[in-house]
């Protein structure tokens, strides 16, 4: 048992930048937005996290600022696809590539500098219990927040008027239109969440994850929190499976090289996106269950009038 | 018209010329590297190497680098554009560039090119390599000394025979302190990968490591011993500011010497086709600073530092055994630099199987 503590613990911050920004994308994709930029969102709010936090000598300043940074990417992608009504999937990938590039300039200077971390919680005599102690109660702020997160977004998408009028303006922005909803407005408000919930996730690799900035740090994982989405049926509790899954694996095939089993190591730098695509897709079977929680209005333009 | 057209195809023939003869008044002395110049790194090293010869050879030589080349088609690319954009010497600072660098180098005969850590020469093309392993065994020797559990976690790229070097060398140096020594080995496939890097590094502290030698660029590792109270070395350059109660010793990479001999050899004439592999004997590479151990631990370390140093001691002297039980060298045999650069085989005490 004790030796589970720590894979566990490493699990669970592994999988906490997918977690972050999946949720953040699940929000808009239910409000019928594609938005494949989460890459771009995730890399400028890595290093605008870590340029705030260096300069300021404030995690919390960090934070604060990948979110920022992240709902700043997000609004340009906004002004794009609802007003000028670009093409999403286009606009996606355009702040992807411009997001990536734009991280690397900002933070040429700030390469090599030894970041200062966020402080993990410390509950006085809860977070020394063994085992469940430090899982439960030694995070750092940044995970509790992505549980939360993940609880507070099935709550309101699947338990709130608020909830209600996201999905319908994803399923059908016409008729939501027609029922008076301000379809625009919802959707920007949900793509600039998704931005924000990037943002941190950029934010946790910078700040948290390993206290640095690289250029190209999110290696990807903006993609997979963008496959987990869909794979995960949009539906908020099987993301944090998927998102949990992915980091096990990963983690998982790091440790087995370790104890010297021998599968060759590019086999198991393949077995997350592996494993977590097929668990995912075996238990969304249900063509009922697709179809019901699919936005049917993903990535449709949306022109009010016409 | 034909001769109008005649005088202004002749004034932009010596437009051109001039043009050209103008700018060649500087050697142009040209870097490609696999990282960020600033990765805080291997590529940086060798970057600091090119600032020396910007500033011992700056009247005479003009430098400038393409960073972030990946190794493959697009190496190819950039160094090609480097050959014909008038650079005199271009300096390839990858393993993965070795064979980009042969086939760009016998388009242009004229340029001169330096392949780091490669074995592939031609007549315009020298190779420059760092007994990297020096360091490395001296390194076994103190993670021996300071590893409680008797562990040791090493984080490592590719199975190429100079990360193979690196483990064996290791090993034998941790064996000469500890015969049980054990080394935990993993493979990120990547020479760069910070969140790669340190989940490894987790991992490999959960099986019981203590002590952390990575053959990967980014000082992730070295963080994550810092976190967890451990030890770790660093790679390439001094990562004591990444883990400044976990830091042990950097293996540091010292280029600046060698390049300002070979750009100096291309502007008095004298360059030649060479193959060179230095070590501690030319300070080209430094181990340092060494911190966070007892005392004894460090001058131990120094000792053997001096050694090879003088000449003295050769880290691959035998007896040597191969992983199957093989005497890969006799007693007071020193292996060869050619099997050493074609290495593809552990010593025993290695529990790993070499990845194909």
């Amino acid at each position: 048992m004790e030796m589970l503590e720590g894979p566990i613990l490493t699990i669970i911050t592994a999988a906490t930048p997918l977690l972050l920004a999946a949720l953040g994308e699940l929000v808009t994709e239910r409000s019928g937005v594609l938005n494949l930029g989460v890459e771009g969102m995730m890399a400028v709010g890595a290093v605008c996290g870590f340029v705030a936090a260096d300069l300021s000598g404030q995690p919390f300043l960090g934070v604060a600022a990948a979110v920022l940074a992240g709902m700043a990417a997000a609004a340009l992608f906004a002004l794009l696809t609802l007003v000028l009504v670009a093409n999403q999937v286009a606009s996606g990938l355009a702040l992807t590539l411009s997001g990536l590039g734009l991280s690397a300039l900002i933070g040429d200077a700030f390469v090599g500098v030894p970041g200062l971390g966020v402080p993990h919680l410390h509950i006085p005599g809860v977070s020394v219990i063994p085992f469940l102690g430090p899982i439960l109660f030694g995070q750092d702020i940044l995970t509790y927040l992505a549980w939360a997160l993940a609880i507070g977004v099935w709550y309101v998408l699947f338990r709130t008027r608020t909830g209600l009028v996201i999905r319908a303006v994803g399923d059908n922005h016409v008729s939501a239109h027609a029922l008076g909803y301000p379809v625009i407005r919802v959707r920007l408000l949900a793509v600039l969440f998704g931005g924000a919930a990037a943002g941190l996730a950029g934010g946790y690799l910078s700040l948290v994850y390993t206290p640095q900035w690289t250029p190209n740090m999110t290696a990807g994982r903006g993609w997979i929190a963008l496959a987990l989405v869909v794979f995960a049926a949009w539906i908020p509790l099987r993301v944090v499976l998927g998102a949990l899954l992915f980091g096990a694996i990963s983690y998982l095939a790091l440790y087995l090289q370790g104890i010297g089993i021998g599968l060759p190591s590019q086999f198991l730098s393949s077995m997350p996106y592996l494993t977590t695509i097929l668990v995912l897709v075996v238990i969304s079977r249900n063509r009922v269950l697709l179809r019901v929680n699919t936005p049917a209005c993903l990535g449709q333009a949306f022109v009010p009038d016409r | 018209m034909q001769k109008f057209l005649a005088a202004v195809g002749a004034a932009a023939i010596l437009a051109f010329a001039a043009g050209g003869a103008g700018a060649a008044d500087k050697l142009k002395a040209c870097f490609v590297y696999v990282g960020p110049h600033n990765d805080g790194g291997y590529s940086q090293q060798h970057d600091m190497g090119r600032q020396q010869v910007d500033k011992e050879l700056g009247d005479k030589v003009e430098t400038s680098f393409v960073e972030n080349v990946a190794e493959g088609p697009d190496a190819e690319r950039a160094i090609e554009r480097l050959a014909r954009g008038g650079c005199k010497i271009i300096f390839t600072t990858s393993f993965g560039f070795m064979d980009p660098t042969i086939k760009i180098a016998a388009k242009y005969p004229d340029v001169k090119f330096e392949h780091a850590t490669g074995f592939k020469t031609a007549a315009n093309v020298s190779t420059y390599n760092l007994r990297w392993y020096e360091g490395r065994y001296v390194m076994g020797q103190i993670a021996a000394k300071i590893s409680k559990s008797g562990t040791a976690g090493y984080i490592v790229s590719f199975p190429i025979p100079e990360v193979i070097m690196g483990i064996n060398a290791f090993m034998l140096g941790a064996q000469s302190v500890n015969p049980d020594f054990k080394v935990k080995i993993v493979w990120v496939n990547t020479w760069f990968d910070p969140g790669k890097e340190a989940d490894a590094a987790k991992a490999l502290f959960d099986q019981g490591a203590d002590v952390l030698i990575q053959h990967t660029d980014s000082p992730a590792g070295m963080q994550v011993a810092e976190a967890r109270g451990l030890h770790a070395f660093g790679q390439s350059s001094d990562m004591s500011k990444f883990g400044p109660k976990a830091h042990l010793a950097s293996l540091i990479d010292n280029w600046g010497p060698y390049y300002v001999k070979r750009v100096k050899a291309v502007l008095d004439g004298s360059w030649k086709s060479t193959q060179t592999w230095a070590g501690f004997a030319d300070d080209d590479i430094i181990l340092g600073p060494l911190g966070n151990m007892p005392d004894d631990v460090k001058a131990m370390a120094q000792g053997t530092i001096d050694k090879i140093k003088s000449g003295q001691f050769f880290v691959f002297t035998g007896p040597i055994y191969k992983q199957d039980g093989t005497l890969a060298a006799k007693e007071g045999e020193k292996i060869d630099d050619a099997t050493l650069l074609s290495l593809n085989w552990y010593v025993k005490g290695v529990d790993d199987k070499i990845p194909q």
